[in-house]
């Protein structure tokens, strides 16, 4: 007969390291937030050149392919994520410099920002409060991150204005998921790395704003 | 320099999809499935999201 004592001892143990998952990924996402806002600022007060982007984000997709997953599992991982998120801040700074000379960007930029917090907390706060699994989601996101990924590759040699529009529409609908699907494996105690899972919400929040970012920069006055 | 730029990001990304590619298929095969009103529960938000960004495009213009 299976001890009840031990069952609940067992998913108490569980729910605490689940909280604790989730503890350490909003914490350490507020930091390299924090971070990449501080890299911004660097940037921008440097006049990084419009390049800059591009090379930070090369550097970064290296660093998150090849270093990042050998590292989450130790303490050098959180350095590594640092890293990557100083870098993808310092190669914003440089798109956020040729937005902040239109004649709104300044409102342009704030909407972004504004409109990519409130898209991050509502969709975070919906998958935490409903408790449902997303993970159903998993098969879909990945297929339509693979075609996005193939339309870019496109779009970087094409430079089509409509197509760009169509793949940030895409990115936004896509990363939207990608945050459902990421905290509700959280909630649900199945990411248990919060070095990985942080890596993932930050790369969501981060595609977010690029995305409404240049959405808005298009359909906008300017 | 800015083609090079162009070529290495073009060289990352197809990179990535080579790596993207056994997680595609372990989600598609062994991922779990949708039950009734799962697909209901994820549209709603996103919906919300897509409505969202409207507002957010017609504030701009």
């Amino acid at each position: 007969m299976a001890n009840p004592g031990f069952t609940v001892a067992q998913a108490t143990q569980s729910a605490i390291s689940t909280n604790k998952v989730l503890k350490n990924t909003y914490m350490l996402l507020a930091a390299t937030l924090g971070f990449s806002a501080l890299t911004a600022m660097l940037s921008l007060a440097l006049a990084a050149p419009p390049w800059t982007y591009m090379a930070s984000v090369i550097v970064a997709m290296l660093l998150g392919i090849f270093v990042l997953p050998r590292t989450a599992n130790s303490s050098a991982g959180i350095g590594v994520l640092f890293l990557i998120t100083g870098l993808l801040g310092f190669g914003l700074g440089a798109i956020l410099s040729l937005y902040l000379a239109l004649p709104h960007g300044p409102q342009t930029v704030g909407l972004a920002f504004g409109g990519t917090a409130a898209i991050f907390l509502g969709l975070s706060g919906y998958a935490l409060t409903s408790k449902r699994d997303f993970s159903f989601m998993g098969g879909f996101i990945f297929a339509g991150m693979m075609v996005v990924i193939f339309a870019v590759v496109a779009n970087i040699f094409l430079q089509m204005p409509a197509l760009s529009l169509a793949i940030s529409s895409a990115i936004i609908l896509l990363m939207s998921g990608f945050i459902l699907f990421d905290t509700s494996r959280i909630a649900r105690g199945e990411e248990t790395n919060y070095i990985m899972a942080t890596y993932g919400i930050y790369l969501s929040i981060f595609n977010i704003f690029i995305s409404l970012l240049q959405l808005l920069g298009i359909l906008g006055d300017d | 320099m800015e083609l090079f730029l162009k070529i290495a990001a073009a060289a990352v990304l197809v990179l990535m999809l080579f790596y993207l590619w056994p997680t595609y298929k372990q989600w598609q095969e062994h991922g779990p499935k949708a039950q009734k009103g799962d697909w209901q529960a994820a549209i709603l938000p996103l919906g919300a999201v897509v409505l969202f960004v409207i507002v957010l495009i017609m504030a701009v213009r």
